[in-house]
């Protein structure tokens, strides 16, 4: 379809965008606020109401607070809560502490070998998150290959078994979202200008002080990004403690989809939802105003 | 810094060990001949010849593969839109609103997106009449995620290339459409491909907003990987995953391939 006439390029720079420019901004915000904003509102709606089982869809809708109250009284969910903020915590310093010296390593690697490298580091990111869950389940396993490895160094004779627990999801957080911790940790370093370390040292500092004067504070930004596009999915995470923490690791993401899925109740997973949104959006604002600065950043 | 240096390195075959052997495992075990994934038993091609004649793995796989020609084109389209106006709008109302939803798809929990556009749907089934949940609605889905993912692509590659260019088009009597299709377009092309891969693979792989929008009928391949997978092992999984890293890897190279010779 052919766009209206456009007015003059240099017509005036007005804060009224022209008319191809206002396409570009309706057609995606239109989307977004009908297909991502305004089901929020819903599912605020249904959250306030009760669950109606022999109703479809199952809900009795009212002004109600109860789900609520019960997300915040009942030992189960507030366990829920608490797990799944540790898990996730813990499993971002994690991927934080190996993600780091890998992206240190690619940006200090010489130039031509660093496409390669990163490749490496991307290649598990194009495969399948389900898939690289499920990779761990035959290594984890009671009689799985770790455990058969370890029996056979004889270092560990009677391993006890990892799947099920909460090692297990540790391990599988940090698996599956290690790419997202070292790519912008790499984008932060690769700009470092060496130089600077050079000075570092020329004027005394010892290697390690250098580093943590110098190195750390300029990769700040992308410790930042790294950590919240880790820890605020994991904190919601599904896949991989439903495939790999058994029935004893409670986490919320896994209480929504049980509540949904098992028992039917959609007002209670409805308030599981807006809490869960409740609790990640200040890291998701943070991560939106670096995301944007970052951006706006470039020459 | 030497020593720095040497550590990192250090931890960097690691770290790539780490995210390999898992995956070496799984491609390993697909040529098993036992049942158990975990005791090897001999090589054999039983597991390949199985899941090419499951017929409710290979429909489940046509089906994903069509939602996401659909779904990455449709997100392509959006996303280059908006990360168009991002990136070039002067400042307008609602802009921070704008770019928030824009980010949001990207870091949101899947469980509370899926959530919602169920219940989206669900309301318009009831107050509209429509749609039926099954191929639409998952289309729907996986195109409101991904377009984030491709605007923040589009906008990037926007924000690091020479806007006189764009300038001296205008200069010469383009109008903005011209110049938008004749010098912004060519420009970004290769962010705009590669926003639509990754869309395509977003889409292919999805299995949480997909289960709580697809109906009763519809099942797309991570439904049916899921499935199988919770009750255990599946020596047919570990077929599907060597076949997607196979791909996976060949796309990488070739599309490497592609961006250096440029």
């Amino acid at each position: 379809m052919a766009p209206p006439p456009a007015p003059v390029a240099d017509a005036s720079r007005c804060t009224r965008p022209p008319p191809d420019m206002r396409t570009a901004i309706a057609l995606p915000f239109a989307w977004l606020i009908v297909f991502f904003l305004l089901p929020f509102a819903l599912v605020m709606t249904i959250a306030l109401g009760t669950n109606a089982p022999d109703a479809a869809p199952p809900v009795a809708l009212g002004l109600s607070l109860d789900n609520f109250k019960l997300l915040f009284t009942d030992d189960l969910y507030v366990a829920a809560w608490l797990n799944s903020l540790r898990i996730a915590a813990t499993s971002t310093m994690v991927t934080l502490l190996l993600g780091y010296p890998m992206a240190y390593a690619i940006a200090r690697a010489a130039p031509e070998r660093r496409p390669l490298l990163l490749t490496l580091v991307v290649l598990p990111f194009w495969t399948s998150f389900l898939i690289r869950v499920y990779a761990w389940m035959g290594l984890l396993a009671e009689n799985g290959i770790l455990n058969q490895f370890l029996r056979w160094t004889g270092l560990v004779p009677h391993p006890g078994t990892i799947l099920g627990t909460e090692w297990a999801v540790h391990i599988g957080i940090v698996y599956a979202y290690l790419p997202f911790m070292v790519l912008p940790l790499y984008a932060a370093l690769e700009k470092l200008d060496w130089g600077l370390l050079e000075a570092a040292a020329d004027l005394g500092a010892r290697p390690t002080v250098a580093f943590l004067t110098v190195t750390l504070p300029l990769s700040l930004p992308g410790i930042v990004a790294g950590c919240l596009l880790v820890f605020i999915p994991a904190v919601g995470e599904f896949v991989i403690p439903d495939l790999l923490g058994g029935t004893g690791t409670l986490m919320i993401g896994k209480v929504l989809w049980d509540e949904f899925f098992t028992n039917g109740d959609w007002p209670l997973a409805s308030a599981v939802a807006i809490c869960l949104l409740v609790l990640l959006v200040g890291p998701i604002a943070l991560f939106q105003r670096q995301q944007a600065r970052s951006l706006e950043r470039r020459p | 810094m030497r020593s720095q240096a040497r550590f990192a390195f250090t931890l960097l075959c690691f770290g790539y060990a780490f995210l390999y052997v898992p995956i070496v495992l799984v491609m390993a075990y697909s040529f098993n001949a036992s049942r158990l994934v975990t005791v090897w038993a001999g090589f054999s091609l039983h597991w390949w010849r199985a899941l090419f004649h499951n017929d409710a793995m290979l429909s489940a796989a046509w089906l994903s593969l069509r939602i996401a020609l659909v779904s990455a084109t449709c997100s392509t389209v959006l996303g280059l839109a908006a990360g168009y106006a991002l990136a070039r709008a002067p400042a307008f109302l609602g802009r921070t609103l704008f770019g928030s939803l824009v980010i949001a798809p990207m870091v949101m929990p899947e469980v509370v997106m899926g959530i919602s556009m169920l219940l989206l749907f669900v309301g318009a089934e009831r107050f509209l009449g429509g749609p039926d949940r099954g191929f639409l609605t998952i289309v729907i889905a996986h195109t409101t995620f991904s377009l984030s993912f491709v605007a923040i692509v589009v906008q990037a590659r926007l924000a690091d290339f020479d806007r006189s260019l764009e300038e001296a088009a205008m200069d010469l009597g383009a109008t903005p459409w011209a110049t938008f299709r004749t010098v912004t377009l060519p420009l970004i092309a290769p962010a705009l491909g590669s926003g639509w891969l990754l869309a395509f693979t977003l889409s292919l792989d999805d299995l949480i907003m997909t289960q709580f929008v697809a109906g009763a009928d519809t099942q797309t391949l991570p439904m049916r990987v899921y499935s199988s997978v919770r009750l255990g092992v599946d020596p047919q999984v570990n077929v599907l995953a060597t076949l997607v890293v196979i791909v996976a890897a060949t796309a990488l190279v070739v599309s490497g391939r592609l961006t250096r010779r440029r």
